[in-house]
């Protein structure tokens, strides 16, 4: 899988577990401030990206991620 | 029957093989958030323990329920239960009556205050927020324990386990949230008085802190892990919610069958200590 492609299922549930417009997931949106997202979303959206991509994400490694490239940093270093 | 060479003799209340602690037992549990919550360590381990298990969840939580359910050696049924919802407490009622008939026992491990109630400015937080963690966090315990009786009775009789933080004294930060605690405890025990009768037992955990999803949105918890590590004379693990889940599952079992109204501290000793 490329980057691109991965970014495109990480955005499909970005989407599907914020309940934000597609065109608003991009690089340097932040989740709360852009995507609306508060804990308990961003709970949800971790187990989302651990399902869809057969990984495993500690917690430790999320500490300080605030935007959406970020996140996917952390994801894609997984793959 | 299988019996080991030299073993005791056949007490009467000893069976063997052992069964399962909680084989046959049908059990509601409420407050399965993520895979570190309390309550998800009492399903999983009640699943084991040979229960049969229906989880709920309430408003934004509801989802992720459902998802964290997947994870459960066997997924169980998620249903949607707000507690200040009485309709969705006469729904979950109805459904576990056409499931099973009866219920066994609840694991009540719901708690919520507004932000003003929690991390300092206890003088400041407005009743209206007040009220609506006293609501969620204690009076809950009654709506749970009212809304399922019929369904205990049915069963012969009942266990209502609720997860509690020590209320006798005030703590750092959790303010309203302790209060509310108070209140839960002292329900517990009018719930107690009132439902010995029907053989419907309902206790309390009084656990140590733990890192779960609901902590982490009361601000200091770090710091009290770190007091109770080193006071409690069994030591304290914040991460590892197995012991209060362990303690659950007695109380749910028929292990306790002559205690109602009581408070177990499961806290590595820590209440017992004075300094």
């Amino acid at each position: 899988m490329g980057p691109e492609e991965s970014f495109e299922q990480f955005k499909e549930c970005a989407v599907e577990v914020l309940q934000v417009d597609p065109a608003k997931v991009v690089p340097e949106a932040r989740f709360a401030e852009d995507l609306d997202a508060d804990s308990l979303d961003l709970v949800e959206l971790v187990m989302a990206l651990e399902e869809r991509f057969g990984i495993d994400v500690p917690e430790s490694e999320l500490e300080g991620v605030e935007t959406v490239e970020q996140a996917f940093k952390v994801v894609s270093s997984k793959l | 029957m299988h019996r080991p060479a030299g073993g005791p003799p056949c007490w009467p209340l000893v069976t063997w093989p052992p069964m399962a602690l909680l084989a046959g037992k049908r059990l509601l549990v409420t407050g399965v958030l993520t895979d570190d919550s309390i309550a998800y360590s009492v399903a999983a381990l009640a699943q084991k323990e040979g229960a049969e298990v229906v989880l709920t969840g309430a408003g934004r939580g509801l989802s992720l329920t459902k998802r964290v359910a997947q994870h459960l050696p066997t997924p169980p049924p998620v249903l949607e239960l707000d507690v200040t919802v009485p309709l969705q407490v006469a729904n979950v009622a109805e459904d576990l009556k056409e499931r099973w008939g009866a219920l066994d026992g609840v694991l009540h491990s719901i708690g919520f205050a507004p932000q003003s109630c929690l991390g300092g400015g206890f003088l400041d937080a407005p009743w209206e927020d007040v009220q609506v963690a006293l609501q969620v966090s204690a009076y809950s315990l009654k709506v749970l324990t009212a809304g399922f009786l019929p369904l205990m009775q049915a069963a012969g009789g009942g266990s209502v386990v609720g997860l509690d933080f020590d209320a006798a004294v005030a703590w750092p930060f959790y303010d309203w949230m302790g209060v509310a605690k108070a209140a839960l405890e002292s329900t517990a025990r009018y719930l107690a008085r009132d439902l010995g009768q029907h053989r419907v037992r309902v206790n309390l955990i009084s656990a140590g802190p733990l890192r779960t999803v609901a902590a982490k949105a009361i601000p200091g918890t770090a710091a009290l892990e770190e007091v109770w590590g080193e006071r409690a004379p069994l030591g304290w693990d914040a991460s590892d919610a197995s012991s209060v889940a362990k303690a659950c599952l007695a109380l749910l079992s028929d292990l306790f069958p002559a205690t109602t109204g009581e408070i177990i501290h499961v806290d590595g000793g820590f209440h017992a200590m004075g300094a």
